[in-house]
């Protein structure tokens, strides 16, 4: 059913499982699995694998008023939660949805004609949405970590390889790609790191610290 | 939801996921205390391996109770065993409590509550489960500690080795199996 070719590392879905992964490539994480099967079924897998290890736990006496405390509880209707999911809307999956709270992306130009949507950003690193239009490149870039792009819309190619819809790439340290999407749609991409990107042309590092690249 | 009962393993069903569907099905407050008395000090050792102290521990275990209780429409036999279910509420829990953001989650594919589901299904499900559990037996204290504490969430994901030996193959085969279930399911109900 799917033409996804490059998936999730198994040890960075074994951290998502785990919830040791940050938080900006759990969202990648959690977009891919919302578009790719084999990828929610190794999760799944792997979730099994976690259970297996709960069920063979060594077990901790609960306090009873803590049980009662909660018997007491199920009857009581939950405030609604405002933490609710977000519906897939156009090329955006639910999680994607639920960081733009809802709404259509706001984008910011970044020069060549990309354009970027600053999702999340925290001590662990950021991620953003990014638009490319057809054969427009993105700022050549190396990175001090890893980057992880989506791709929702479109494709591009770098020195790695093509990507499309679904696809995702993992990049490190020792890459220095300049990804340049195809010709036809536009390519728009989720992309996380978890460090600063440097970029090495001179005006985005410049901007960098403007534009919270 | 009604179980098919003309296999014989049918009777095989775990008691934990009987007492789960009748959680789900028929909102069963015996069956809920059935399945708190079994998971709730499981999860407390799990959770205060993973260094919690024991008042938060009984905390992080009344909120993934609640949160089972909740939520148990949610659960899908044919694609997880109950303990795989809770362990994923349990994680999560224990992320919302350390960190500020909670865990982007995939889109949820939604379980019609009503299904029908073939208990022999449910019986695979288990039965692989139970393999994995005596592969999970089989490792050597050291090894199994690393799992432990890789599924605990306290490695990295640069310092998990993805290489285990666990038969991930055969759990595979039958989430997939429930995969393909739950979207016969849905394009029959569109
Ligand atoms: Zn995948």
């Amino acid at each position: 059913m799917s033409q996804i070719k490059h998936h999730i590392t198994d040890p960075m879905l074994v951290a998502y499982a785990a919830g040791s992964l940050e938080h900006p490539f759990a969202l990648v994480v959690a977009a891919h699995v919302s578009l790719c099967e084999e990828c929610r079924v190794q999760l799944g897998a792997h979730e099994a694998v976690g259970g297996a290890l709960l069920d063979g736990q060594a077990v901790h006496a609960v306090s009873v008023s803590m049980k009662d405390a909660l018997l007491a509880q199920l009857d009581v209707v939950p405030a609604a939660e405002p933490d609710q999911t977000c519906e897939r809307s156009g090329a955006y999956p639910g999680p994607v949805m639920k960081a733009l709270k809802g709404k259509p992306p706001r984008w910011k130009s970044v020069g060549g004609g990309v354009r970027q949507t600053l999702l999340h950003v925290d001590d662990d690193g950021s991620v953003r949405l990014l638009y490319i239009p057809a054969g427009k490149a993105v700022p050549d870039h190396g990175h001090n970590g890893i980057e992880l792009t989506l791709v929702l819309q479109g494709a591009f190619s770098d020195e790695a390889g093509r990507y499309g819809v679904g696809d995702l790439e993992v990049a490190d340290d020792t890459l220095e790609h300049t990804p340049i999407a195809e010709q036809g749609a536009p390519c728009i991409c989720l992309a996380a790191t978890d460090a600063p990107l440097r970029f090495n042309r001179l005006i985005p590092r410049l901007l960098q610290p403007l534009l919270r690249i | 939801m009604t179980l098919k009962r003309p296999t014989q393993s049918a009777a095989q069903v775990s008691p934990q996921t009987i007492w789960m569907l009748a959680v789900r099905d028929q909102r069963d407050k015996a069956a809920f205390a059935a399945l708190f008395d079994y998971f709730a000090p499981r999860l407390k050792g799990f959770v205060m391996r993973s260094g919690a102290r024991s008042a938060m521990a009984e905390d992080i275990v009344q909120d993934v109770m609640l949160t089972v209780w909740r939520k148990a429409a949610q659960f899908d036999p044919a694609r997880a065993q109950v303990s795989a279910w809770i362990y994923q509420i349990a994680r999560n829990r224990q992320i919302d409590v350390i960190r500020k953001e909670s865990r982007p989650m995939p889109e949820l594919l939604e379980v019609e509550p009503d299904a029908e589901c073939d208990a022999s299904v449910i019986v695979e499900v288990e039965q692989e489960a139970a393999v994995l559990k005596q592969a999970l037996a089989q490792l050597k204290p050291g090894q199994r500690d690393i799992v432990e504490r890789a599924y605990l969430g306290e490695f990295s994901h640069q310092e998990i080795s993805a290489q285990t030996g666990l038969p991930l193959g055969t759990i595979k085969s039958r989430i997939r199996l429930g995969l393909e279930r739950l979207r016969h399911e849905l394009k029959e109900l569109r």
